[in-house]
């Protein structure tokens, strides 16, 4: 079984929880021993791992034809660590005359990568990269992972013919909490009408993708995310905090999806009645001055702390720190986050609007607006030790046995089914 | 006759250091010294060298007739001592002529006089004894930072033992009248003030160097020739500003030393004279008073302290520093004794302003993040104090009981004291037996 996948993001160059995600099912699904996954991602850094799938730089696929050197192409790829035979096997199947598109030397479109502000024509030029690879590589089945790659599965469907599975990690609703925006939606839309299979990530989203975008439920399949399992060197990072009261940790984009509000305003009711505890939100985001504003309007600046962004270790740092993670998200398709918590042994206490709130029974699950109970849970976490104990022992047994492998085998059946109809 | 009133602040905060949540009760050193010391260097030689030296010889070659007041801040003075003491040493040349006079005011130029009486007084002791220490004068004359003063404040200087302080001429305080007079304060008609003159003030500081202004170039003969024809019976011309212009806002190719130097010959050519503050005071009577009920300042537009008191991150930061400090007051422990002064200094409050876009000055990229890093130091400092005493035990109740400590000590000593003296009588004794 060969599957043809196209992502935004791949570890370690990660901006939100889709990168996560796609590493950890491509991972769960290559210990399938006939499982073969193609990854293609806008733009490769090298440092990815490929030990259990190939991945294709779409910034170094040609659309161009361009004669170019053996020796140049081999210097070249080997700096992101790609096959430089691939750069010859697609020039061979370029199917249109792109000339009139901004190319580089060696007749390839560049990629940010990221979320950038031309983000719909990165899309575009990714579905045209996506023709010249589908034309190369063989595979069975196409699998897109969020709307940004919708449009190139779309493309690769028409010109191949093969099943196209998409994949939900977020929809634009939960995104703008509403307000969507009409362009993104129509992405959406358009994929999900034309795709063979549409796997959501919750049966929260799934709800969102049947009743906002008009799908028929039967074609559409809840597969949760999981969590890897944590590595040696992030379990051996010491516990740095520097003062003894209780932190009680938000840590995520700083963003209307995620709620921070609410966070703060029960944090300000905690502090009436336990002076002594901390909280930290840690990330960054657009309404973090707002945040940073409110803190102070709720006179609880000294001890409500701002980290900034944090990335990869840093992360893990300020999770072993915590005595109580919180993700009072207002709508979250998923939310990786509250796992990785219960993996460093953080009880959790998450809204009932997200959609890891599934799979979880041993996290405390609140309303995100009802700051008096997301007030009272972390008040009982950080004041009675047995109830931090029982969460935090029960809730590292729970998260333990959500594996990726199980996630894979059932992307593996949908796979199948599509393939014997 | 006119005479003219030189004032200069001189001011450095210790600025902080990128302090992040994970050094608090880690790190208790909060202060960025590379920044530090490279802007004391960078100060001292642009400006404060080169514009004493030239005050120096401007006294000397007028005789005598040149006058000016400094007002420097004890963090200033600190930072001088470590890293450019040559400094120092100009300023004590300059005491020893006479002709200067050093101001007072708090001692890390901070902003408690809009919020804690007590630590505005126990400042304002403590920078006195650091003038004294240094320059061997004790200063007469109050100045208070960047100039805030208000009727309550009129109170608090007076109470301190000041006859005389500096403020601004700020226009919505005086409306018709001109800063060039002597004025009292109202609730406090004992308290002499002097007004800045904003006009010929601002002409120095602001837009000497404006190559926009109508009447660039200033010269000195220019400058001297508005003063003059002022009308007769305003006597005295405040010029307040930031020590600062010299060489650092505005460059020396800019002229700014030339001019100044140039000013005593053309102020002698029209019979105007220079004076201190202190002059002034013995000299003239005020002709009326002013009533201020809101605090002002030189700073802005507005003369207003919305450039520190603003927002409500500044305010949330200013009351968290006020919660604490009866507390700290009880402290003995020398280190948080500094610290707590340095981190008094109105700087970093004015970081946190969102009046300026780009900070104006601030270490930091944005108000938030030096609120975030401000909030994040004062965190781990109210946790050191905490630790000090047991949280539990109020204020009052824990000053009784360190009063009690403390008497009992000196009682126990004394009687120590008269222990040793029975038994030095007793040897005695018997020795005579």
């Amino acid at each position: 079984m060969k599957a043809l996948m196209f992502g935004w993001e791949f570890p370690p160059h990660i901006l939100g929880g889709l990168g996560t995600a796609s590493y950890g099912l491509t991972r769960g699904m290559a210990l399938q021993p006939d499982m073969d996954i193609t990854f293609c991602i806008p733009k490769p850094w090298g440092d990815e791992e490929q030990s259990f799938l190939k991945i294709v730089g779409v910034n170094h696929v040609p659309i161009v034809w361009r004669d170019v050197d053996w020796e140049y192409i081999k210097q070249r790829f080997g700096k992101v660590n790609l096959d430089p035979q691939d750069y010859y096997d697609f020039r061979d199947h370029i199917y249109a005359d792109f000339n009139y598109r901004h190319v580089n030397d060696i007749g390839c479109i560049e990629f940010s990568g990221r979320y950038p502000d031309n983000l719909l024509e990165e899309i575009n030029n990714y579905s045209i990269v996506a023709g010249v690879i589908a034309r190369t590589k063989p595979f069975d089945i196409i699998h897109a992972h969020d709307w940004l790659t919708y449009p190139a599965g779309l493309h690769v469907k028409s010109v191949t013919g093969k099943p196209l599975v998409i994949h939900v990690h977020a929809t634009d609703y939960d995104r703008s909490r509403g307000n969507v925006n009409p362009d993104v939606y129509a992405i959406e839309k358009n994929g999900m009408d034309n795709a063979d299979h549409i796997i959501t990530v919750s049966n929260l989203t799934r709800q969102t993708v049947i009743e906002k975008y008009h799908q028929d439920p039967s074609k559409v399949t809840t597969v949760h995310n999981a969590v890897e399992p944590l590595s040696q060197e992030i379990l051996s990072i010491p516990d740095k905090k520097g003062v003894k009261d209780k932190v009680i940790t938000f840590l995520g984009r700083i963003t209307m999806q995620k709620g921070p509000e609410y966070f703060v305003e029960a944090a300000a009711k905690v502090l009436q009645r336990a002076p002594n505890a901390r909280f930290v939100m840690a990330g960054s985001g657009d309404m973090m001055n707002k945040m940073i504003r409110l803190v102070a309007q709720r006179n609880i600046a000294d001890r409500f702390h701002f980290t900034g962004f944090m990335k990869g270790k840093q992360v893990y740092e300020v999770l072993k720190a915590s005595d109580v993670y919180v993700m009072p998200s207002v709508s979250e398709p998923f939310g990786i986050s509250p796992l990785e918590a219960m993996q460093c042994g953080v009880p959790s206490i998450i809204s009932k609007q997200s959609g890891c709130a599934e799979i979880l029974d041993y996290a405390v699950k609140v309303d995100y607006w009802d700051i008096e109970a997301m007030a009272d849970a972390m008040y009982s976490i950080i004041t009675y030790p047995a109830m931090h104990e029982f969460l935090k022992v029960e809730g590292k047994n729970e998260v333990d046995n959500i594996k990726w492998e199980y996630a894979g085998q059932k992307v593996r059946h949908i796979y199948d089914q599509l393939l014997s109809r | 006759m006119k005479t003219i009133c030189f004032y200069f602040q001189i001011h450095q905060p210790f600025r902080l250091k990128r302090y992040r949540f994970f050094d608090i009760g880690n790190d208790h050193y909060y202060y960025d010294d590379f920044q530090n010391e490279e802007i004391m260097h960078r100060i001292a030689e642009r400006c404060l060298i080169p514009a004493n030296r030239m005050m120096l010889d401007m006294i000397k070659s007028s005789g005598g007739k040149f006058k000016v007041a400094f007002s420097i801040s004890g963090t200033a003075l600190e930072q001088m001592e470590i890293y450019a003491p040559e400094v120092i040493d100009s300023f004590k040349e300059l005491a020893a002529t006479g002709n200067v006079e050093f101001l007072a005011e708090t001692y890390a130029h901070s902003l408690s006089s809009l919020g804690d009486p007590e630590e505005f007084k126990n400042e304002i002791t403590q920078h006195k004894n650091k003038i004294h220490a240094m320059f061997g004068v004790k200063p007469k004359v109050f100045r208070n930072t960047e100039l805030i003063y208000s009727d309550d404040i009129a109170e608090l200087v007076y109470a301190n033992g000041f006859k005389g302080m500096l403020t601004e001429g700020a226009k919505h305080v005086l409306g018709w009248k001109s800063p060039n007079y002597m004025y009292s304060s109202c609730v406090q008609p004992q308290l002499k003030l002097l007004l800045k003159n904003d006009r010929f003030s601002e002409d120095l500081s602001r837009r000497f160097n404006d190559y926009s202004w109508a009447e660039y170039p200033l010269t000195a003969d220019k400058f001297i020739s508005w003063i003059a024809a002022t009308p007769e019976s305003e006597q005295i011309i405040n010029l307040f500003m930031n020590y600062e212009v010299f060489g650092s806002l505005h460059p020396a190719e800019s002229g700014i030393f030339d001019f100044f130097r140039a000013l005593p010959r053309f102020a002698a050519d029209n019979n105007i004279s220079f004076s201190t503050p202190s002059d002034v005071f013995n000299l003239l009577k005020p002709v009326d008073c002013v009533t201020v009920p809101y605090p002002m300042s030189w700073a802005d537009e507005e003369k207003d302290t919305g450039s520190w008191l603003g927002n409500v991150l500044q305010k949330e930061a200013f009351q968290k520093i006020n919660e604490i400090s009866e507390r700290v007051r009880l402290v003995e422990d020398r280190r948080i004794l500094q610290d707590w002064n340095y981190l008094q200094s109105s700087d970093h409050f004015y970081y946190m302003n969102t009046r300026h876009p780009g900070g104006g000055f601030s270490p930091y990229d944005n108000p938030y993040d030096a609120f975030n890093n401000y909030m994040n130091v004062l965190s781990d400092f109210i946790s050191r104090v905490n630790a000090q005493f047991p949280e539990t035990i109020e204020n009052e109740e824990l000053n009784a009981l360190l009063t009690t400590i403390k008497n009992q000590g000196e009682e126990i000593e004394a009687l120590q004291k008269e222990i040793e003296k029975l038994k030095k009588k007793a040897t005695k004794e018997k020795k005579v037996k």
